[in-house]
């Protein structure tokens, strides 16, 4: 095991991709993600791979396209302008069945926005993150360690279900550092062969076709379905998720990322004025750990959405909820980080029974919650 | 995800000497290209430099959006389909996580001029190691006969039905002309296909693009200027009179840069 070191968290999603045998990264400056490329670009070439900064964040995910397609490990990082501009290509990675690892270390949007830590890209990560009938898998870590974890698992997942894997962070985790035990090297001769692979048939098989495109709409529906059926299996078996102090609670918080971080200082504060609170965070917001809230529902247990957003995972919450409990609502957004204090306030609204959607609009008398 | 078995044999006659035969780098699946079209001609001069140099097993090519989509099932070499205008970028990425490999992309004028100018400029200025065919027959084929960027000033199209206005649709692209300007270009010609001697200098260009990428000298293009009887609406014969009057002119043929030229090479 490796020693402690004291790492950002855009490098250390960098260096964990090392050594989960990632050896081709194609990226675009962008901030607030860029650390991660200038760490991939002193350190690839001396790892024996491939650093390249791509024109736009298009090829970029293209070139992502081109070295997946040849069965190579290969990553690129952006943040939520870029990852949009990314979305064709994503959405051919899963047309065409290719593992690939995209990283998005979120800014408030919509349009250029801002470069502050925001979670406004849910929607886009686990609903549309390009055209077409397809999901990613979505991971979302709250600490540099996690971040650092995860991404060997991301690259993992990706070759098992031949699926691209996203990385939801956001500029927080990304430019804070933390101690982290880096994870061990990878032994790359135990990745799984890729038979697949448009990398030379070498006279040894039939050529292989790496394709989105099926003009007979039986064909690309069966397609479809076909991979519909292994996002299926993912919900089954890869749904992750955190809970804290679920079994007695009687306001259930529902956040990810650095909003879990500010959530579990609300919860302890609740908890020290007699307020069972709860913490569920998920890992994966897609699949969305559906069973976690499933299992916290419970009589007189309210549910509290927050979020760097306007409300988009709430939805999710809801979606499992089923009308079985109250859902509730709290977020700021455009890059503003909801303080601990906010969020206790939520929570008492939420157990004494209110149910709102609540965003901090300036015109309002009452200001938000507090 | 598809497969596609190849017969790596050519079709064997009744009786007599063999005089034109499939090369084995094409597959036997019937093309889906109009009478007339010249994307069979040039597609079966890049399958022949596939064999002559005996690369199929290392060779990976990437096909564009236009009629050349489905190009894949056409090659038995291993194909990668790739979004419109992507290519060079897709190459990139298979290049450079395979080296040794070598890698071609087959586009259309408005795949490589329009859509992906970007991405093309930038590979080549790059100096990829990828062969770039370039099919430029003025005007969108799959889409059925649209203004191209390389669709010549006052050329009737579908959304050039008065021809096209320079003053509102802007002037033509001369690629090789462009690209020739970049230091990681190693070779840009533009050719033709509209008579056997031609045919026989294109073929000539192409295998030397694949023998300057294999040689590791940089970006090669080879523009091959095409017809499109059926967007055109000229017979076959007429379609190749039209361009030696009209294409011709604006885009001459020629080598725009050779980095072995002077060596005797050109």
């Amino acid at each position: 095991m490796s020693e402690k070191v004291l790492m950002k968290g855009n490098e250390a999603l960098a260096e964990a991709a090392l050594r989960a045998g990632c050896r081709n990264f194609f990226g675009y400056p962008i901030t607030p993600q860029t650390e991660l490329a200038a760490y991939m670009a002193k350190r690839m070439p001396k790892a024996g791979g491939n650093y390249l900064q791509a024109e736009s964040e298009v090829a970029a995910i293209n070139m992502v396209y081109g070295a997946a397609a040849a069965g190579a490990r290969v990553m690129t990082s952006s943040s939520s302008p870029g990852v949009s501009l990314k979305s064709e290509g994503i959405s051919y990675l899963i047309g065409a069945d290719l593992p690939a690892v995209i990283i998005n270390v979120q800014r408030g949007g919509p349009g250029l926005g801002g470069i502050q830590p925001s979670q406004a890209d849910y929607w886009m990560a686990t609903r549309a993150t390009g055209h077409g009938d397809g999901h990613v898998i979505v991971f979302a870590p709250s600490t540099v360690q996690e971040m650092a974890d995860l991404v060997a698992k991301a690259f993992d997942l990706a070759d098992r279900y031949r699926v691209p894997v996203m990385i939801l962070a956001d500029g927080l985790l990304g430019q804070m550092m933390e101690p982290v035990v880096l994870p061990d090297p990878i032994d790359t001769a135990e990745i799984p062969a890729k038979d697949w692979a448009a990398n030379g048939h070498k006279g040894l098989r039939p050529h292989n076709t790496i394709s989105s495109l099926f003009l007979v709409a039986q064909q690309l529906e069966d397609s479809v379905l076909a991979r519909h059926d292994r996002y299926q299996l993912i919900k089954e078996v890869e749904q992750m998720a955190q809970e804290e102090q679920v079994e007695d609670a009687e306001v259930v918080v529902v956040a990810y990322g650095a909003a879990a971080r500010v959530c579990r200082s609300a919860m302890h504060k609740a908890r020290e004025e007699g307020i069972r609170a709860g913490l569920i965070r998920p890992i994966t917001l897609w699949p969305f750990p559906t069973d976690s809230i499933v299992r916290a529902l419970g009589p007189g247990r309210a549910f509290l959405s927050v979020e760097f957003s306007t409300g988009q995972m709430v939805e999710d919450v809801r979606l499992a909820v089923e009308g079985r409990a109250p859902v509730s609502f709290f977020g700021h957004t455009g890059g503003v980080v909801p303080t601990p204090d906010e969020v206790l306030g939520a929570i008492r609204r939420a157990a004494s029974g209110e149910r709102f959607n609540e965003l901090p609009f300036k015109n309002r008398p009452k200001g938000g919650v507090l | 995800m598809t497969t596609t078995t190849s017969s790596a044999t050519a079709v064997a006659p009744q009786k007599g000497k063999v005089l034109f035969a499939r090369t084995p780098a094409l597959t036997d699946t019937v093309t889906n290209y109009c009478p007339g079209c010249t994307h069979g001609i040039i597609q079966r001069l890049v399958a022949e430099t596939i064999d002559e140099l005996g690369i199929e097993g290392t060779t990976v090519g990437v096909c564009p959006v236009g009629c050349s989509v489905t190009a894949y099932d056409f090659y038995s070499c291993d194909m990668v389909q790739a979004a419109h205008g992507r290519a060079p970028a897709v190459a990139t990425g298979l290049k450079r996580s395979c080296p040794g490999n070598t890698v071609f992309t087959y586009q259309g004028d408005g795949d490589l001029a329009s859509i992906g100018m970007a991405e093309t400029v930038h590979a080549a200025t790059r100096g990829e190691k990828i062969t770039v065919i370039f099919i430029n027959n003025a005007i969108y084929g799959m889409t059925g006969g649209q203004m191209a960027p390389t669709s010549l000033p006052g050329q009737v199209t579908q959304t050039s039905p008065y021809g096209r206005d320079i003053e509102t649709a802007g002037h033509p692209i001369r690629v090789c002309e462009l690209l020739s300007t970049l230091d990681g270009v190693a070779l840009a010609q533009r050719v033709t296909v509209d008579s056997p001697k031609n045919v026989r200098a294109a073929k000539k260009a192409v295998r030397k693009a694949f023998e300057y990428q294999i040689e590791g000298l940089g970006y090669t293009i080879i523009e091959v200027l095409a017809t499109c009887p059926t967007n055109w609406g000229l017979t076959p014969t007429a379609a190749f009179g039209w361009l030696r009057d009209n294409m011709l002119p604006y885009y001459p043929l020629g080598v725009y840069k050779d980095v072995k030229a002077g060596e005797g090479e050109k």
